[in-house]
Formats: structure tokens, C-alpha cells, sequence
């Protein structure tokens, strides 16, 4: 399993958010979130630092609330399988403008690197399709993610797909960590200066 | 006439403005869920846990939408780490909840966190507003909307038990609600 060449996370996180347009992005805790800092803080990221399991229902919310903008939930595999049941219910409700990118290292990285579940069977591709994802995919090569790339914004999600990236850790790239900050900084960006009052 | 509060909560929270509402359905909140899911203006989304509809929540205020999460007091224990992003980010938050294990329970698993239910708000920074009476409770979602979303702060409505109707075993059997 982990004797190929695997992607590694902070190039392919570079090409998720290449280009980004009207893009608006949630990012997992941990690695995700330094993944996102280190292509460029940016005020349309809500990059999460806490409340492991909640970033697919957040990307949910927003693409409800934002059903003319291209959504896209970056996370890692231990944060997606805290929150497996936010799979079936973004399947449910099937928000055509809503994409979740796993970045699938198959490790607790934040905390010694420990194997998830992904590193024995559970596929978290196949988990959505199971759940009902008509998108769903299992990147494991540049081919495979040149092809996935413009389906993340086409509007024709919801899409998921689990990336197998490299388990090496990367330097921390820290974006700014004040939640109150980031939600008022996203909200004045999307929603202009009356968001604030 | 008795008075519909199911239709009061639902005509406060339109008044509100409140675009999403998600749910883990209860019995004591069926006829509330089938007037959001018949409202146009009103999407509506059931959960698989209650902790996901925190994140909703903060997901529809970030697009610039206001949301309300329905559950039964059981599902508060569902969403205890998931209050953090509340009081991490100055989330406003409006939560309407069923009581169980509370007045006149048949039921003895429903009365731990029937009994928690207050308390574990109080602990997350919830404004917790029970309510008993029919007449209350359309006035009091609305003073609840109010102040979630024009003071950012989570606010948590209790529909008692008393309220409710105490449930009993049906012909059955069986419960009619979550379980």
C-alpha cells in the first residue's frame, strides 16, 4: 500500500487552489489548514483549527447559503471519518456547487502520526459512493488529479474525492488562528462592509 | 382553541429571516419539520447527528445566511465539542429543542441527559430560554432569534416536556418518536 510514489499534499493543494476565481474554501484542522496557509493566506478560507468532524457541514451550509459560488472543503482523512455521517447527508441534499477533497495521508499527523482507518480497509472513496456521491474519486497519481481538477468547480457536485498524499510532515505555515477574525474578515469579503454591522 | 405553537415557531423563525433548518427529527417537533420542508423559502436538511447541524449553522452565517437547528434533548450531548466553533468565532446560534427526561418520562434512558440538557448549554455560553406555556413559545423563539442574530450569541429554546405532551407507550409499543 505505501510502497508506491504517492502525491505529496502542499503541490497538489497548490493546484486545488490555482486560478481560484470565486472559489470559497474550508479547510480541515491540521495539515489542511498549514496546506492552505502555505499556498497564501486568504480571506475566502475558513480554515478550521478545532471542531474536528465539522468541515464537509460547514462547506454545506455555505454552499446553501452561496449556491452561485464554487465551494471546496479540504480535510484529512482523520478529520473526515470524525464526521462520516456528513457524507450521507451532503449526498442527501446533493448541493451541485459543493466539493470535499480529502487529503488521505492515512495518519494522524498532528498527534505522532498514528494509522487511521484508511491505512487498513476503509476506503472513504467508496464510502461516498455508498452513501450516494455520483462524483466520487481515488486519486493516487498527477494523471488522476489533472482529470479531477476542473470537476472541483463545474458546478455539478456534489463531488468528493480522496487524494492519497504523502504521510511526511511538512513546515507548519500557521494562518491566523482568531475564529472571530476569520469569520468577520470571510463575511466583509463575500458580503461587503454591511456584513459587519 | 389550543394554541399551534409548531406554526408560531415556525412564523418566528420566517420573521427572522431563517433561510436553513436542519434537524434530527423528534416527535414533539414533526409538525414544525413538515411546515420548513413545505416552505419554499426555507431550506430544509436532515442530519445523521446533531452535531453536524452546528456546523451548518456556521457554514450558512459565513454565506451570509441565518439558520436554526431542531433536535431532542438527547442530541445536545451529540454537539458539545461542535459548540466550540460557536464560542471560538462569536457564532450566533439559534437551537430549538424537545425536552425528554424531564417531566413525567417513562422512559429511563431519556433522563440523564434530559437532565444535563440546561446545565451542558449553560457550560457551552448558550442564552437558554425553557419554556412551558403554548402561548410563550412563538414570543419566545422570536426574542431568542433576535437576540442570536443581532447580538452573536448561541441561544438555545427548551420546549418542555409539559409542554410537549408526556409520550407513552403507544398500541404497539413502541415510542413515536426518535428511537
Amino acid at each position: 500500500m505505501r510502497n508506491r510514489i504517492l502525491l505529496e499534499r502542499r503541490p497538489v493543494v497548490a493546484k486545488l487552489l490555482a486560478d481560484r476565481g470565486k472559489l470559497l474554501v474550508v479547510s480541515g484542522l491540521g495539515a489542511p489548514t498549514y496546506d492552505c496557509a502555505a499556498v497564501g493566506d486568504h480571506p475566502l478560507n475558513f480554515c478550521l483549527w478545532g471542531a474536528m468532524g465539522s468541515a464537509a457541514v460547514i462547506g454545506l451550509g455555505l454552499a446553501t447559503a452561496q449556491p452561485e459560488r464554487p465551494v471546496l472543503v479540504i480535510t484529512g482523512d482523520g478529520e473526515m471519518l470524525m464526521g462520516l455521517g456528513a457524507l450521507a447527508t451532503v449526498a442527501v441534499r446533493k448541493p451541485a456547487n459543493l466539493a470535499i477533497v480529502v487529503l488521505d495521508n492515512e495518519r494522524y499527523g498532528e498527534t505522532g502520526n498514528q494509522p487511521t482507518h484508511t491505512a487498513d480497509a476503509v476506503d472513504l472513496a467508496g464510502v461516498a459512493t455508498s452513501v450516494g456521491f455520483a462524483n466520487s474519486f481515488r486519486v493516487e497519481d498527477e494523471a488522476s488529479l489533472a482529470s479531477l481538477l476542473p470537476l472541483l468547480r463545474a458546478g455539478k457536485g456534489p463531488v468528493f474525492a480522496a487524494i492519497k498524499v504523502s504521510d511526511k510532515a511538512d513546515p507548519m505555515v500557521l494562518p491566523p488562528r482568531d475564529g472571530t477574525y476569520l469569520k468577520h474578515r470571510f463575511r466583509e469579503t463575500l458580503l461587503g462592509p454591511a456584513a459587519l454591522k | 382553541m389550543a394554541t399551534d405553537w409548531p406554526l408560531d415557531i415556525h412564523h418566528a423563525l420566517r420573521a427572522a429571516s431563517v433561510r436553513q433548518v436542519s434537524y434530527v427529527p423528534d416527535a414533539g417537533h414533526s409538525r414544525l419539520i413538515t411546515l420548513c420542508h413545505d416552505d419554499p423559502t426555507i431550506v430544509a436538511t436532515v442530519l445523521t447527528s446533531e452535531q453536524e447541524g452546528i456546523g451548518l449553522a456556521c457554514g450558512a452565517w459565513l454565506g451570509g445566511q441565518r439558520a436554526a437547528l431542531l433536535m431532542q434533548s438527547s442530541g445536545v450531548g451529540n454537539c458539545v465539542n461542535a459548540f466550540s466553533l460557536l464560542k471560538t468565532c462569536g457564532f450566533p446560534f439559534l437551537t430549538v429543542v424537545t425536552m425528554r427526561g424531564q417531566w413525567g418520562e417513562f422512559n429511563p434512558w431519556q433522563v440523564p441527559m434530559g437532565q444535563a440538557t440546561a446545565a451542558t448549554f449553560a457550560l457551552a455560553g448558550f442564552v437558554v430560554h425553557p419554556v412551558d406555556v403554548a402561548a410563550e413559545v412563538g414570543p419566545t423563539v422570536a426574542a431568542a432569534a433576535k437576540l442570536a442574530f443581532d447580538s452573536s450569541v448561541p441561544v438555545a429554546v427548551l420546549l418542555g416536556q409539559r409542554l410537549i405532551g408526556t409520550k407513552a407507550f403507544n398500541e404497539a409499543g413502541k415510542e413515536s418518536g426518535k428511537e
